[in-house]
């Protein structure tokens, strides 16, 4: 006898997914409405991850910001730097010397290949596919190193300051990036060996997690998810900001918006960013790496040492912190995951009144129901993976 | 990588695809293997075989600009450089360095710190403070992670002899032989 008659009734079933399941790597949690394995309905539940970042801003000099903004994607923190650097700046009225945006642009591209490294290949370890996961994990090693040397951090980098970067790139980056470009394309290739025609792959890719054209832009979806569908919308094209307009380079487009077409953007987006950095890395100019006006920029240590004027500007710098005239401004970075905006609100004075983050991933949270409607349990992860939430920046 | 549209009778059998895979990871593992092998025989050292590394009996050097734990550096005549203008304390983000200030007897000019402590707890090795310091009197280049042992929060806290001893100690043994010892502690848990 089978158990399975079709007209046995079917009770749905509530269960509740997360905050600490092992496959969501991120703690998040899915009220989940089943018929049998079918999700019917799901509501998301974000939040576990806040540290009440906005607040925090409050209370610190607009310098001291930039440590908080490390924490936010922690998979691609340097883009974060960048974009809260650039959006103050903006309030300040300010442009930073040419060296300086050709090493933001660089040290951009290499966050956000590492953020889509991790991205596909924790999606692909989700998926079964674990050696492709090891391959991308060890390319992003290779970059995570030349990070390192750059910032003096794997994670927690700090390296953008108001008006310039920390320090200058070390001579011989070209060398690193060059080498670890070289492995990065083997393992890739590898990679794609191992998945581009893996029929369980895209069994589980193919269909799944579809949102629309209308839908994605009526959700304010942005980065790879947005791109997927078809609409060519990425921020560095759009309203180039930085020397992204002087790169050449494309912006990869899907056609379905399933999960396999957001792999796919993703997976032809790094190699778009590799092309930008050896761009800038060709193109880059000799010159300072900071502005040189004591008012934003800490003098240089010489003059500390050395002369009155150096140490007076010094302690000014420190005790009172950047005067930013009072005004409001929203300066939006093409992060890892979209969109990632920067929402700033000056009274004038050493702090900052307001900081708000526009998060690319909360955001796309917000259409997750709609992505999985009518598919299986085992499906949210394929989808939340390629959605790439990180708690950090999600939550704040 | 492309987009498949339809699965054709290559991706539909299954079997050549598991073969292909296999060969990607055979491939790596065999010349791992290989390469690992030269190594013992001290041949090959140039070639990379797997990335993992045998932490802590093999190591990546930390890079020059890394930023480690602390040390408050001492002039020539061997006294504390700091004095104790509280900038690195204004600067520090997360508010975990403590100065008390006292004064030379017979010195007016200058300062110097009776207590200087940072709650490496709370400390989130920014290098803000580093930065702020006029005098060049606080550094991270001291090449050593932050510490993780430790039975109460006192163990975590770095006073001034912890921080101006560190200084010695560099030194006297530089950042190898610092570093060597530091990491010791692990082979013996
Ligand atoms: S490294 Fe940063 S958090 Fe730590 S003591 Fe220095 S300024 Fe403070
Ligand atoms: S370490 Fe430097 S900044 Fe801190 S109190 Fe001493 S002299 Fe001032």
């Amino acid at each position: 006898m089978s158990t399975q008659t079709p007209d046995l009734p079917v009770e749905t079933m509530d269960l509740q997914m997360g905050p600490s399941h092992p496959a969501t790597h991120g703690t998040i949690k899915f009220n989940l409405k089943l018929e049998g394995e079918k999700v019917l309905d799901c509501e998301v539940e974000v939040g576990y991850l806040h540290r009440g970042f906005d607040k925090m801003c409050e209370q610190a000099t607009w310098n001291q910001v930039i440590p908080y903004t490390d924490r936010l994607n922690y998979v691609s923190p340097l883009i974060n730097n960048f974009g809260y650097a650039l959006a103050v700046e903006n309030l300040l009225g300010v442009e930073t010397p040419p060296r300086c945006q050709f090493i933001r642009v660089a040290m951009s591209e290499l966050s956000r290949i590492m953020d889509h490294l991790t991205c596909l290949g924790m999606a692909a370890s989700e998926l079964g596919a674990i050696t492709a996961g090891f391959y991308m994990i060890e390319a992003r090693e290779l970059l995570m190193r030349i990070i390192e040397a750059v910032t003096g951090a794997r994670l927690t980098i700090s390296y953008a300051r108001i008006g310039g970067v920390k320090h200058d790139l070390p001579p011989d980056f070209s060398d690193w990036v060059a080498d670890a470009f070289r492995k990065t394309r083997r393992l890739l290739a590898d990679c794609e060996r191992l998945l581009s025609r893996n029929r369980i792959f895209i069994d589980r890719m193919s269909g799944i997690g579809v949102v629309s054209r209308e839908m994605a832009v009526a959700y304010g979806l942005t980065g790879p998810i947005l791109r997927s569908t078809g609409v060519n919308y990425d921020v560095r094209k759009a309203q180039p900001y930085l020397v992204y307009d002087q790169m050449d380079f494309e912006v990869p487009l899907g056609t379905k918006g399933d999960n396999y077409d957001r792999f796919i953007c993703r997976i032809l987006e790094i190699e778009q960013s590799m092309r930008i950095v050896e761009q800038a890395l060709e193109k880059m100019p000799l010159g300072p790496i900071a502005l040189d006006d004591p008012k934003i920029v800490l003098p240089e240590k010489e003059k500390v040492y050395n002369s009155i004027e150096g140490l007076m500007n010094h302690f000014k710098f420190i005790m009172e912190g950047i005067q930013v005239p009072a005004g409001e401004v929203y300066f939006a970075v093409e992060g890892g995951n979209g969109e990632l905006g920067f929402y700033i609100v000056s009274q004038g004075g050493g702090r900052p009144y307001r900081v708000r983050v526009r998060p690319p991933c909360f955001i796309a949270m917000s259409a997750f129901h709609e992505m999985i409607r009518g598919h299986m349990i085992a499906d949210i992860i394929p989808t939340f993976g390629m959605i790439n939430m990180i708690g950090g920046e999600c939550d704040r | 990588m492309q987009r498949i549209e339809k699965m054709g009778v290559w991706e539909k059998l299954y079997f050549p695809e598991v073969l292909r895979g296999l060969w990607v990871t055979g491939f790596r593992f065999w010349r791992n293997l290989f390469i690992h092998t030269l190594h013992l025989l001290g041949l090959a050292n140039s070639l990379q075989a797997a990335m993992t590394v045998q932490y802590p009996e093999q190591r990546i050097p930390y890079p020059e600009t890394f930023r480690g734990r602390h040390r408050l550096t001492l002039k020539d005549d061997g006294s504390i450089r700091c004095t104790a203008c509280f900038l690195c304390a204004t600067a520090c983000p997360a508010e975990c360095i403590y100065i008390q200030a006292g004064e030379y007897p017979d010195n007016p000019v200058e300062k110097f710190p009776l207590r200087y402590e940072i709650d490496t707890l709370r400390c989130i090795y920014c290098g803000f403070c580093v930065e702020a310091c006029p005098c060049d009197a606080i550094r991270m280049d001291t090449g050593t992670h932050p510490g993780n042992l430790g039975f109460s929060r006192k163990d975590f806290v770095e006073d001034k002899t912890i921080l101006t001893e560190r200084s010695e100690e560099l030194e006297a043994k530089g950042k190898e032989k610092l570093y060597e010892e530091y990491v010791s502690r692990y082979r013996r848990v």
